[in-house]
């Protein structure tokens, strides 16, 4: 079924946001593009946090650099806009200091597995209890839509002018090989699976991460002939696949293929600092 | 295995060593580090104590996590460390830059060893101190301490965390392989001050988290403290919002300089050696002063008036006193381990009104006092 979207005025006098608590509200509008994902990730995440029913004053919320990097500074939180590529060694250290945080991260795939990619598989596998939620837009967005490293083969960005001929990632595949205790995929047009997954990512310990398939209509999407924001969510209803407990290795995203989604990996296995915690009180430190 | 924070007594240790215990001692319940020589001493001993002080060692897949690591700590509440030596600090640069837009408190520790590059991984050098100063993108002060000896290295150690608190500044602390290596005594005090974290004085809806108090420092609230702070290495207004203006970027950029550089004179130190007849004066730091000492005493013997002034504050510079030593003297000898850095900022404070020679060598060794005792008398020679 094709949906017509009904045009929609920037801004509703009076209009709140039900998540409203958790948002700096004197900061919007946002910087994003229309038809960009990042909203609907941000709003799955209020919901989520909605749902875990948190003290909102233990949660931590890190970013990195770039268009996603920008949602720690719509949060009513703890919130740290760090360098790019170094919200996860960031919040390894706000995470030890003080154990009683929730921490999660939320970075672009660039931020996370380009320039970040060493800290990425270093903290999934010592298990720290962080969750990772990778927005995943193929391409730099913010710096004007250059080749990332999940860019799909072919793909045409501003720095492959001829099509993209770098093998990308498959980070579902990456982040289970790497010792990730909790991986899932959805789009941002899975609000409510979205949801759960962030929700279930958050709630179970250890190194948890979530990619969340965005669109950029701005860069990927217009250089791609993917249409608008909207077109881009078309594209997902068309060719995401749930498959949930799939093999990793089968979950590589392919431009104008079928992908996968759903959740890869479930499993219990102590985390950094549980394993810390023992080895102190097996020397009869404190801790 | 002992289980106390200040190890308080006399011990024989090395400079590394003595760092370590300064900053279990200083309330340093956090260290995160890539190893390194010569700083691996350092980290095996925090890696050895921190568990049984309730605190977290943490080695880290690189440089560049070891610091975002201690930045995001201190963030956390604690009081946090991290130690590498130069090939490692480079990877620091950014991340020292995130702590001084973002006001963060925490220490970072150089043992200089022979560089550029992998250069020289087990012998001494002393060419950092211009990165120390410089070496993060755009225009910063920072304050770095120079120890002469394992016990000033502890002594520096306690002191460096007590004005990152201070100043909201990372503090670095530059030493080099021998003091890092040469073991000496090292008297621990009974008692060592832990310097407070400034809190905020007012309950989160009235907390403004980027507002100076007068002395240009604003108060900090870490997360889960209730604040609901938004950090960020963007230029930011008081409320720690991004401000892209021009006129926010040089207010914020002026007062992280002027925080630092306004209380100087309160906090920068250097040892004074014969200097009051002196009519020709060594200027050095760190192993190199150790060295010049003996050049000093031969010098003296030979009747050539020298003394000598030891930086312990490298950064910021004491300007003024260098500036009042050049009414004194007839001439000034650098001594250092690279081929003129710390000598720039005495000729700039000195304007050539004295000669200066400098006596530099690229690292490897320490000088001879041979080699000092040669400069010297070529200033003595100066008319």
């Amino acid at each position: 079924m094709r949906v017509k979207a009904k045009p929609i005025p920037e801004v509703i006098p009076g209009a709140r946001h039900p998540m409203e608590k958790y948002l700096r509200t004197d900061r919007i509008p946002h910087i994003w593009c229309s038809g960009c994902g990042l909203g609907t990730v941000l709003g799955n995440f209020l919901y989520a946090l909605d749902e875990l029913r948190w003290e909102p004053d233990e949660v931590a919320v890190v970013s990195g650099i770039g268009c996603t990097g920008r949602i720690a500074g719509y949060l009513k939180l703890d919130t740290y806009h760090t360098t790019h590529g170094r919200a996860i060694p960031f919040s390894t250290g706000l995470k030890l200091a003080d154990p009683k945080l929730h921490v999660a991260v939320i970075s672009g795939d660039g931020d996370l597995f380009a320039i970040g990619g060493n800290h990425f598989i270093h903290a999934a596998r010592r298990n720290l209890d962080l969750t990772v939620v990778c927005v995943n837009n193929f391409n730099y967005g913010m710096t004007g839509g250059q080749v990332g490293p999940t860019t799909p083969l072919e793909s045409r960005t501003t720095t492959t002018p001829f099509g993209n001929f770098e093998h990308p990632f498959n980070l579902v595949h990456l982040a289970a090989s790497a010792g990730a205790s909790y991986v899932a995929r959805w789009t941002t047009l899975d609000g409510r699976r979205l949801q759960k997954g962030l929700v279930e990512a958050m709630a179970h310990k250890g190194f948890t991460f979530v990619e969340v398939i965005s669109p950029c209509p701005t860069n990927y999407g217009r250089r791609n002939r993917l249409g608008e924001g909207l077109d881009e969510l078309r594209y997902y209803a068309d060719h995401a696949v749930i498959r949930h407990g799939a093999d990793p290795k089968e979950a590589e995203i392919v431009l104008g293929k079928p992908f996968l989604v759903g959740k890869f990996v479930e499993l219990d296995k102590p985390t950094y600092r549980e394993m810390y915690a023992a080895k102190v009180a097996e020397m009869g430190g404190k801790k | 295995m002992p289980t106390k924070a200040t190890l308080s007594g006399v011990h024989f240790m090395n400079g590394d060593e003595a760092i370590a215990e300064g900053a279990i001692a200083a309330g340093c319940r956090f260290f995160a580090a890539y190893p390194i020589t010569p700083q691996s001493e350092m980290a095996e001993r925090l890696s050895w104590r921190l568990p049984r002080v309730g605190g977290t060692f943490i080695q880290m897949e690189d440089e560049i996590a070891a610091m975002a690591a201690v930045v995001g700590a201190a963030w956390g509440g604690a009081k946090a460390m991290t130690a590498t030596s130069g090939p490692g600090f480079s990877l620091m640069m950014e991340n020292l830059g995130l702590a001084v837009m973002t006001e963060t408190p925490c220490v970072v520790v150089d043992v200089q060893r022979g560089a550029p590059s992998t250069g020289l991984p087990t012998a001494v050098g002393q060419g950092d101190m211009m990165q120390a100063r410089w070496g993060s993108h755009g225009h910063y002060e920072i304050i770095a301490l120079v120890p002469a000896s394992p016990q000033e290295a502890f002594d520096l150690t306690v002191r460096a965390f007590a004005l990152s608190e201070r100043f909201r500044v990372p503090v670095l602390v530059l030493t080099d392989e021998v003091v890092g290596h040469m073991y000496e005594r090292v008297k621990i005090p009974d008692e060592v001050p832990i310097a407070p974290r400034r809190r905020p004085a007012v309950p989160p809806a009235e907390f403004v988290p980027f507002k100076p108090d007068p002395d240009l420092v604003p108060p900090m609230a870490c997360a889960g403290e209730g604040y609901r702070v938004h950090v960020t290495g963007l230029t930011h207004d008081e409320r720690g919002y991004p401000d892209m203006s021009d006129g926010a970027h040089d207010r914020l950029v002026r007062r992280l300089a002027e925080k630092v550089l306004r209380y100087r004179e309160e906090y920068t130190s250097y040892e004074e050696v014969g200097l009051d007849d002196a009519e020709i004066a060594v200027v050095s730091y760190g192993i190199s002063a150790r060295a010049a000492h003996g050049a000093i005493a031969r010098a003296r013997e030979a009747g050539i008036r020298v003394g000598m002034l030891r930086l312990i504050t490298a950064w910021p510079f004491p300007d003024e006193r260098v500036r009042a030593l050049a009414d004194q003297v007839k001439g000034i000898v650098v001594v250092e381990l690279n081929l003129g850095q710390m000598s720039r900022e005495v000729e700039r404070a000195i304007r050539g009104r004295v000669p200066l020679v400098g006596v530099f060598h690229a690292g490897g060794r320490i000088h001879t006092p041979e080699e000092v005792l040669a400069g010297i008398e070529e200033v003595a020679r100066c008319e």
